[in-house]
C-alpha cells in the first residue's frame, strides 16, 4: 500500500517538480523565529475562523432565501426547523465577531512589535486590505437576515456614500438599486457576500502569506533572524534562531486552536447573542422602512468608527467631514509604515514616548467604542447626574478622536525629528541558547 | 526572411495601440454590468401620490404615512410648538431655509414654519445625515440631550436634532433641514402628498 503512495508521489513530482519545494517553503520548512509568544496565535486563528465562516456559510446558503419577502422567515426557518440549523447559524454569527477579535489582536501585535516596518510594509498593506474587505463582508452579512437593524444598518452605511458632493445621491441609488434598501439591495449584497468578497478575501490571504514568507516573520524582539548567525540542527544554512514551522509552530498553533475552540463553543452554546453584542435584539424584528430602531447602533466591531462619524458636525452644508474622518481613521492605518520613521521595531526597545502613545491609542480606540456602543450615554448620567449629555459625550468622543489621529501625527514627529530615545537592540533573539 | 533591424518605435506603437483598444473594450464591456446596478424599471415605477385625511390628528400629534416607501410626517403643531419656532433661530444652521437647505422644500413652503398652513407640518421623515427616521420628541421640556428642548426631532442613529419645522440644529452631523415633499390641500381636512398645489390656488 505504502508503495502505491510513493508511486503516486513520484508520478506527480515528475510532472510538477516545483510543487513539493513550494509546499516545503511555505508550510513544513518555513523557518520562523523561535521566540514567538502569545500574540503570535492570532494569525493562524484568523485562518481557522475564515475556514469556519466559509464552511458554515456554504451550509447557510442551502436554506437561506435571498429576497426581501423571504429572507427574515428563512432565517427563522434555519433557527427552528432545519436540523442543527441553529448551530450552523450561531457558528457563523459568533465566528463573525470572533473574526474581528482575533484580527484586532493580530493588528495590535503588529503595532506593538513593529511588524509593519521595513521590509514588511507589503505584508502590512495586504493585511490592511484584508481588514477592509472583511469589514465590507461583515456589513453585507449583517444585512442578509433582513431584520430591522439589517435594514437601517444598510441604509446608514450606504448613505455614507451619499455625503460625497455632486454624485452622492445618485451613487446611493446605484448601490441600493432602488430608492431605499430593497429586494435588489438584498440580492446584490447576497451575491457579494457569498461569492465576490470571499474570493477576494481568499486571494488576499494567499498574497498576505506569500509576502510574509518572502521576508520572514518578525518576532517580539524585532530582530531579523535572517541576518543572525546561520546553522541549526536541521540545516547548516538556515537561521540559528529559526525553527521549522512544522512541527514546532503547527503544534503551538494547535494548542491555540484548542483553547480558542473552547471559548468559541462556550459562546455558541451558552451565550450566542452575547448579551446583544454579537446578535442585536432589534434584529429579531422584521425590516420596517418607516421605523428606525430607537436603540440603533452598529455591532461592536464597528462602534469606534461609527463614533467618529457621530462626533463630527456638518460644516458648509455637507456631512461629508464625519465620513471622511471615518475612512481617514482606516487610511492612516494603511500609511502607518510611512508615519513611523523609527528604526527600532519592537516596543521592548522603543522610547517611552512610543509606549505612552500606543497606550493612549488603545484607550482612544476603546473610548470611541464606548461612545459608539452607547456606554457613555448610560455612564455619564449615572456618574454625573442630570448634566447635558450631548455636550459631555461630544467632549469625550472628540477628545478620543483627536487622540486616535494624534497617535499618527505624534509618531511621525517623534521619529522624524529624532526625539525618540531607544534602547540598544540585541543582535539575536533574547531566548537563544 | 530574417529582419535584423527591430523597429522599436513601431513595436511601441503597436503595443500601446493594442493596450488602448483592449482597455476601451474592457471599459465598454463593464458598462452593462455597472448599469445593471441602477434602480430597475419596476423600482422606478413605484410611487403614486398619497391622500390622507387630517380629521383625527389632534394638536401636538404626529401621523406617519408611507409615500414612495418613505415615511412622511404629518404633524398638527400645537400653539405652544408654533410659538417656540422663532425662538430657536440663533441655534439653527439655516433658520430661513435659504442657505444650504434652499432646495429642501418647494417654494410655497420656504417660510418660518416650512409649510403651507402654519399648523400643518408635512415633511419627509428622513434625517439628512445618513437617512434614518428621527424620533418625534414633541414636548417642550428639558431632555437629556438638550436642557432647553423646544420640541422637535432627535435622530437615534447619530443624534442629530431638528426643531418642530424640521430645521437642523448647529453642532450635529446632519447638514440640512429635513425635506418637505410636494403636497397640497384638497380641502380643509385632506392633504395629498406628491402633487404640488395648482398655480395661483
Amino acid at each position: 500500500m505504502a508503495n502505491v503512495f510513493v508511486r503516486i508521489g513520484d508520478w506527480v513530482n515528475e510532472r510538477a517538480p516545483g510543487l513539493a519545494p513550494t509546499y516545503r517553503k511555505h508550510m513544513t520548512e518555513y523557518y520562523a523565529p523561535k521566540n514567538f509568544n502569545l500574540w503570535y496565535y492570532f494569525g493562524s486563528l484568523a485562518i481557522l475562523v475564515l475556514v469556519n465562516q466559509i464552511v458554515t456559510g456554504i451550509f447557510l446558503t442551502m436554506n437561506y432565501n435571498p429576497s426581501a419577502a423571504g429572507a427574515f422567515d428563512s432565517v427563522q426557518y434555519i433557527m427552528r426547523d432545519v436540523e442543527w440549523g441553529w448551530l450552523i447559524r450561531y457558528m457563523h454569527s459568533t465566528g463573525a465577531s470572533l473574526f474581528f477579535v482575533v484580527v484586532f489582536l493580530h493588528m495590535f501585535r503588529g503595532l506593538m512589535y513593529g511588524s509593519y516596518k521595513k521590509p514588511r510594509e507589503l505584508v502590512w498593506l495586504l493585511g490592511m486590505l484584508i481588514f477592509l474587505v472583511l469589514m465590507a463582508e461583515a456589513f453585507m452579512g449583517y444585512v442578509l437576515p433582513w431584520g430591522n437593524m439589517s435594514f437601517w444598518g444598510a441604509k446608514v452605511i450606504v448613505s455614507l456614500f451619499g455625503t460625497i458632493p455632486v454624485i452622492g445621491s445618485h451613487l446611493v441609488e446605484w448601490i441600493m438599486g432602488d430608492f431605499l434598501p430593497a429586494d435588489a439591495t438584498l440580492n446584490r449584497f447576497f451575491a457579494l457576500h457569498v461569492i465576490a468578497l470571499p474570493i477576494v478575501l481568499l486571494l488576499l490571504v494567499v498574497l498576505h502569506l506569500a509576502a510574509l514568507h518572502e521576508v520572514g516573520s518578525n518576532n517580539p524582539d524585532g530582530v531579523d533572524v535572517k541576518h543572525g548567525p546561520k546553522g541549526n540542527r536541521w540545516d547548516a544554512l538556515k537561521p540559528a534562531d529559526g525553527i521549522p514551522f512544522h512541527p514546532y509552530y503547527t503544534v503551538k498553533d494547535l494548542f491555540g486552536v484548542g483553547f480558542f475552540l473552547i471559548v468559541a463553543a462556550f459562546i455558541i452554546f451558552f451565550a450566542p447573542t452575547f448579551g446583544g453584542w454579537f446578535l442585536e435584539h432589534d434584529n429579531s424584528i422584521p425590516a420596517n422602512n418607516l421605523v428606525t430602531p430607537a436603540e440603533i447602533k452598529p455591532v461592536w466591531y464597528f462602534t469606534p468608527f461609527y463614533a467618529i462619524v457621530r462626533m463630527i458636525p456638518s460644516f458648509a452644508g455637507t456631512a461629508v467631514w464625519g465620513v471622511l474622518a471615518m475612512f481617514g481613521a482606516i487610511a492612516v492605518l494603511f500609511l502607518l509604515p510611512w508615519f513611523d520613521r523609527g528604526q527600532v521595531k519592537s516596543v521592548r526597545y522603543r522610547g517611552t514616548g512610543y509606549k505612552v502613545a500606543l497606550t493612549l491609542f488603545v484607550i482612544a480606540f476603546f473610548g470611541l467604542g464606548a461612545v459608539g456602543a452607547g456606554i457613555t450615554a448610560e455612564v455619564i448620567p449615572a456618574w454625573f447626574g442630570n448634566v447635558d449629555l450631548t455636550t459631555w459625550e461630544n467632549a469625550f468622543g472628540r477628545t478620543m478622536t483627536l487622540i486616535y489621529f494624534g497617535f499618527f501625527a505624534f509618531l511621525w514627529a517623534y521619529t522624524h525629528f529624532g526625539w525618540e530615545k531607544t534602547k540598544p537592540v540585541p543582535d539575536r533573539v533574547t531566548t537563544h541558547d | 526572411m530574417a529582419n535584423e533591424v527591430v523597429d522599436h518605435g513601431r513595436r511601441r506603437f503597436l503595443t500601446s495601440a493594442t493596450a488602448v483598444v483592449g482597455g476601451v473594450g474592457i471599459v465598454s464591456a463593464a458598462v452593462p454590468f455597472i448599469k445593471s446596478w441602477e434602480p430597475s424599471a419596476r423600482a422606478k415605477a413605484a410611487g403614486a401620490p398619497v391622500t390622507q385625511s387630517l380629521k383625527k390628528i389632534e394638536p401636538g400629534q404626529q401621523l406617519i404615512v408611507g409615500w414612495r416607501s418613505l415615511p412622511v410626517f404629518i404633524v398638527n403643531r400645537s400653539p405652544s410648538q408654533l410659538a417656540a419656532l422663532p425662538k430657536q433661530d440663533a441655534r439653527l444652521v439655516d433658520p430661513k431655509s435659504d442657505g444650504a437647505s434652499a432646495a429642501q422644500q418647494p417654494k410655497y413652503a420656504q417660510n418660518e414654519t416650512r409649510s403651507i398652513k402654519p399648523e400643518w407640518l408635512v415633511m419627509i421623515g428622513i434625517c439628512t445625515h445618513l437617512g434614518c427616521v428621527p424620533n418625534y420628541v414633541p414636548d417642550l421640556k428639558p431632555e437629556p440631550f438638550d436642557p432647553n428642548w423646544q420640541g422637535g426631532y432627535y435622530c437615534p442613529c447619530h443624534h442629530s436634532r431638528y426643531d418642530m419645522a424640521g430645521r437642523v440644529y448647529q453642532g450635529v452631523p446632519a447638514p440640512k433641514n429635513m425635506e418637505i415633499p410636494p403636497y397640497h390641500f384638497i380641502d380643509d381636512t385632506t392633504v395629498q402628498i406628491g402633487v404640488d398645489p395648482k398655480e395661483g390656488a
